[in-house]
């Protein structure tokens, strides 16, 4: 029950080859760097993550479960954000306003992008709110992406009322699940990982956001979640073993730095704009703060 | 006994590390310790004594032979050339010279260990905690050492990258640490040549060999990035005379005439940095040069018997110079056949080789990448890898002649080149380029 291992090995020719090995398992799925490959990946991370997240028991110090209370807290908070930025979202499509559900499509999803794991283990909300095309049989296929293809491939919110109000009803159905929702410590550690592993995975190909080019908001929501499910951690982590809080403090400034000139007004520049350079320099920040990341686990058999 | 059936307490090192208080170590101090204790570590004195040493068991049992990583050289050198390479070019990301300084120890650690036959540190058995990922990636759990080995090398760029001086190194670089000049014909591509740190891992198991480089690019991430990598098959070159001479992509035996590990005396003129040419530091150690040299298969299979041995100006199924019958009988470069033409070409490979009286020791592989899609021909070749005193006295002036006249170059293009220097094998307790950093 141990989370999965991304690693990305440049071989020769620019030739990708993208091994997900699920430690624990043992199973060992090499892949090519197609979109296909990248999306494989990424099932398999959400749902080691659901598995995870449900079968995991720790013996608890105070400061664990300090840890698993503000961890709780911050997904409520994300989840209620989410709640009110659909409601505007699903209104503009409702209403017919392209360029404003355009506008809103990516600052409301930063919301779910941050809590991503845990909002994934709950129930079957995962595959309505967030599958991408191909992910679930044409006719099941809703939700955001599904919003995302009309609004940029077609330039339109036209049929896309159904889409919206379904959309609606299933962010109010996950606050339902998330109030009810008892965190473990683990939840915090593997959040983590979890969320940087979605990076690493899937999103730095550019294939999440494949219509709208809105990557870089998930990337970062992305991000910012790992970080505050490890803040939550952290006083627990600081009595363990200070010297990694610090590597991993830094390591998460130079991540941000990285990104920080991909900044535009309150959002991002389109991921189209980045070259195969500039993300695989993103790609490499992410995996030197997943390594030291993957330590923090130890505070769980203190 | 294979890895997993060995008992906890023999294991020494790679068991289960409890701290002072009980408590677990991280993966770095696991390294320290183990490195500190360097437990069963010390097989042999390493470099030319592995050589000489190697052979006959070898013969009885030819993968499960660790070879040591301690030693006056660096091992994988000198050290007959096994059956598989995995070599990884990396860039240092890090600013801090105490960063990168810790790595190079935590590296030399790891691979003392992963030579010996051990993980990296726990492989998550029972007891490890199931919330961490285990210190080793596992994949060589039951694989025995295959005469592994782990060479490391700095690239010029490490001392010195657009004038800037970057760790506080540029007055230490060696002369001879200089990048490889641009040669007639060159189609290098950048995304495959240079970087600030090499790693060459060889081993007869390449599970073992990929094993090796995978756990240090772990170790090594947000310090180091991968920049590029290569694996190689079927070592074209014989290093050794224990050694019969492989065969290259193109089908001829290649290493005849190459520098051989036991020739001590020829090492030393040719190979090994001596006292007198500095830096201290560097004595002992050796400078690597490679070359991604692409071979053009289709082309090459395409042309007649006696135009693939002129090429060359050997025989293709004996390995004789043209017009003689054994292997290792002399090449004449002065003999000529009936019609007053030199046996071995002007042109040709060996000729051209020879012509100079430079000598390096070549210690290539045969790669390939797959297919190039451009032209939907077998993308591959040679990974040529060759060690020596001074590259711009030795590689230089060969490949010069070679890339200015060589027949061989209708069925090859070089498409990587990188220069490093190897310092010297580290002793137990030390990493290798400690003295890159001792006293400066
Ligand atoms: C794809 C590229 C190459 C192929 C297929 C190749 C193949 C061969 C073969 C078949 C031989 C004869 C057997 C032997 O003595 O080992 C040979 C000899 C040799 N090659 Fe290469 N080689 C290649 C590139 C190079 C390069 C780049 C250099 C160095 C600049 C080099 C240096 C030598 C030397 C020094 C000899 C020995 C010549 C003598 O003294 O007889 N080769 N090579």
């Amino acid at each position: 029950m141990r989370s999965p291992v991304l690693e990305k090995f440049v071989l020769g020719v620019g030739a990708v080859l993208a091994v997900a090995v699920v430690a624990g398992c043992g199973q060992t799925a090499p892949q090519g760097s197609g979109g296909e490959a990248g999306e494989t990946a990424a099932e398999t991370t959400a749902e080691t993550t659901a598995e995870t997240t449900a079968a995991t028991e720790v013996g608890s110090t105070p400061e664990l479960e300090a840890a698993s209370e503000s961890y709780g807290e911050y997904v409520v908070d994300e989840t209620e954000d989410l709640v009110d930025a659909t409601d505007r979202f699903t209104g503009a499509v409702i209403s017919g306003d392209v360029e404003r559900a355009k506008r809103l499509y990516a600052p409301t999803r930063v919301h779910w992008e941050r809590i991503e794991p845990v909002a994934a283990s709950l129930g079957d909300l995962d595959p309505k709110i967030d599958a991408r095309e191909g992910d679930v049989p044409e006719e099941e296929w809703g939700g955001f992406h599904r919003i995302e293809q009309a609004l940029w491939e077609e330039n339109t919110t036209e049929g896309q009322e159904e889409y919206a109000r379904v959309l609606m009803a299933d962010v109010e159905a996950l606050r339902t699940e998330v109030e009810g929702l008892d965190l473990e410590p683990s939840d915090p550690v593997v959040g983590s990982i979890e969320l940087l592993n979605e990076v690493s995975a899937g999103k730095i190909t550019g294939e999440e956001e494949r219509y709208s080019h809105t990557d870089l908001y998930s990337i970062a929501a992305n991000i910012e979640g790992s970080e505050a499910a490890f803040r939550s951690l952290e006083p627990a982590v600081e009595g363990e073993d200070p010297e990694l809080v610090q590597e991993i403090d830094d390591r998460f400034a130079d991540l941000y730095a990285t990104l920080e000139p991909y900044r535009d007004g309150d959002g991002w520049v389109p991921y189209t704009e980045l070259d195969e350079r500039e993300r695989r320099e993103l790609s490499q920040s992410v995996d030197a703060l997943a390594e030291p990341l993957s330590r923090v686990g130890q505070v769980l058999q203190a | 006994m294979s890895r997993e059936e060995r008992p906890e307490q023999e294991r020494g090192a790679s068991g289960p590390l409890d701290g002072p208080r009980g408590k677990r170590l991280s993966r770095r101090e696991a390294f320290r310790l183990a490195g500190a204790a360097g437990t069963g570590l010390a097989l042999g004195a390493g470099g030319m004594g592995v050589a000489a040493r190697g052979s006959r068991a070898e013969e009885a049992s030819p993968d499960a032979e660790a070879v040591p990583f301690y030693g006056a050289h660096q091992a994988g050198i000198a050290t007959p050339s096994q059956h598989r390479l995995h070599f990884t070019a990396f860039d240092v990301v890090t600013e801090d010279r105490d960063e990168l300084r810790d790595l190079l120890r935590e590296w030399s650690e790891a691979a003392a260990l992963m030579c010996a036959g051990e993980p990296v540190g726990d492989v998550g058995g029972a007891g490890f905690s199931p919330y961490l990922p285990p210190d080793d990636t596992g994949e060589a759990i039951g694989h025995p050492a295959s005469r592994l080995t782990i060479t490391f090398g700095f690239g010029p760029t490490l001392f010195e990258r657009d004038g800037e001086d970057r760790f506080g190194l540029a007055a230490r670089r060696p002369k001879a640490l200089a990048p490889i000049p641009p040669m007639p014909g060159d189609a290098l591509r950048p995304e495959l040549s240079g970087g600030d740190l090499c790693v060459q891992a060889c081993a007869d198991d390449p599970q073992v060999a990929f094993h090796a480089v995978r756990n240090l690019a772990r170790i090594g991430r947000g310090v180091v990035e991968m920049r590029w990598s290569q694996m190689g098959f079927g070592r074209t070159s014989s290093t050794s005379r224990q050694q019969e001479t492989g065969r290259n992509l193109f089908g001829f035996k290649d290493g005849t005439n190459n520098l051989k590990a036991e020739d001590e005396r020829a090492m030393d003129r040719n190979v090994w940095v001596g006292l007198s040419e500095g830096p201290g530091w560097m004595e002992g150690g050796t400078y690597l040069v490679s070359r991604r040299i692409r071979m053009l298969i289709e082309v090459w299979d395409r042309s007649s018997l006696d135009d693939q041995e002129k090429t060359f100006g050997r025989h293709k199924v004996s390995g004789a110079p043209i017009g003689r019958e054994g292997e290792f009988d002399a090449v004449d470069l002065e003999a000529e056949g009936e019609d007053g033409e030199p046996l071995v070409p002007e042109n040709s490979h060996v000729r051209l080789g020879a012509e100079g009286g430079e000598s390096i020791l070549r210690r290539s592989y045969s790669y390939t990448d797959g297919i190039d899609r451009e032209r939907g021909q077998l993308d591959a070749g040679l990974f040529f890898v060759c060690f020596q005193r001074d590259p711009g006295r030795q590689f230089v002036p060969m490949q010069r002649r070679m890339a200015e006249n060589d027949a061989l170059n209708e069925y090859i293009s070089h498409t990587g080149s990188a220069v490093f220097a190897l310092p010297p094998g580290a002793r137990e307790g030390g990493y290798v380029g400690e003295g890159l950093f001792a006293g400066a």
